[in-house]
């Protein structure tokens, strides 16, 4: 497990021209490592067919409302392939 | 197609429903299926699909601390104690226990990811657009809609399906039903307390 629980991990910027299960509403917004899941084929290979699609641990990763909205003082909490975050200083 | 929500919720009017019906015709010109076919397919996947099966999880969980806990560290194996076992093969099962100060509710932004097998049908509100984009966003606002108006104290944790988790509130049990059974406590546990826009 790359991302142990309490990791501040950013999720990337980018903008895939294919599927993602990355929402675009979390794209370089910083969260902290809540728990992980068991391992599962990454959406974005299995979406283009690749023969044989990269499995990855799944972090749900926590947000702060504040961070992604301006306001607030709820949490969002997703679930994010390994490949999707980044460690965050 | 007649699924039970179709009438509960007046789905025919969505365009997506106009969509399948449309492929549904076309595999019946084919002489691939028939809507009987389709008929009986459904009925049987929604046969062990109910609310009920999430809110027997929930009085287990009201009642057994043990199993509380073993729900809230892996709720798949949790579950398959139940027997709930088929109804949870194809995901992994989160369960989010609410508390007097903190509050869970689930969306899924990216589509409508929901467990059907224990909750049920996913109500038409969980597949909007403004349900799915509001929620992650001012989630206060929307329970208030809903009739769910949380303390200011109490802090709320969106949970976003984007991946094979498949999450599960488990409501505080509410005060006074002490005497109460196992049958008698899943009786008050409702399909929107299951996903938290509902106390209970």
């Amino acid at each position: 497990m790359r991302f142990p629980p309490g990791t501040r991990v950013r999720a990337r910027a980018t903008d895939p021209d294919h599927h993602t299960r990355l929402p675009r509403y979390l794209r370089g917004q910083v969260g902290e490592v809540v728990t992980a899941a068991a391992p599962q084929a990454l959406p974005d290979d299995v979406a283009r067919e690749r023969p044989a699609p990269r499995v990855e641990t799944v972090y749900a990763v926590r947000f702060r409302g504040a961070d992604l909205w301006g306001s607030g003082s709820h949490t969002v909490t997703v679930d994010l392939w390994e490949s999707y975050l980044e460690a965050a200083p | 197609m007649t699924g039970p929500e179709e009438h509960e919720h007046h789905h025919e009017s969505l365009p997506v429903a106009a969509r399948v019906r449309r492929l549904e015709e076309r595999l019946i010109a084919a002489g691939l299926t028939s809507d009987e076919e389709i008929d009986e397919l459904l009925t049987r996947f929604y046969a062990d699909a109910s609310p009920v099966n999430g809110a027997r999880i929930v009085a287990r969980a009201w009642t057994d601390d043990g199993f509380r806990d073993r729900l809230l560290a892996d709720g798949s194996a949790a579950a398959a104690e139940l027997g709930l076992g088929p109804q949870t093969s194809d995901f992994q099962l989160r369960a989010v226990a609410n508390r007097p100060d903190r509050h869970n509710v689930i969306v899924c932004t990216l589509c409508s990811c929901y467990p059907l097998s224990l909750l049920g049908p996913s109500p038409g509100w969980y597949k909007s657009l403004a349900y799915r984009s509001r929620t992650v966003r001012e989630p206060r606002a929307v329970l208030a809609e809903f009739g769910l108006d949380l303390p200011a104290a109490t802090s709320i944790d969106v949970w976003d399906s984007t991946s094979e988790v498949r999450y599960l509130v488990v409501p505080v049990r509410p005060d006074g039903t002490d005497g109460l059974g196992q049958e008698e406590l899943a009786a008050l546990v409702t399909r929107n307390g299951l996903i938290g826009t509902a106390a209970v």
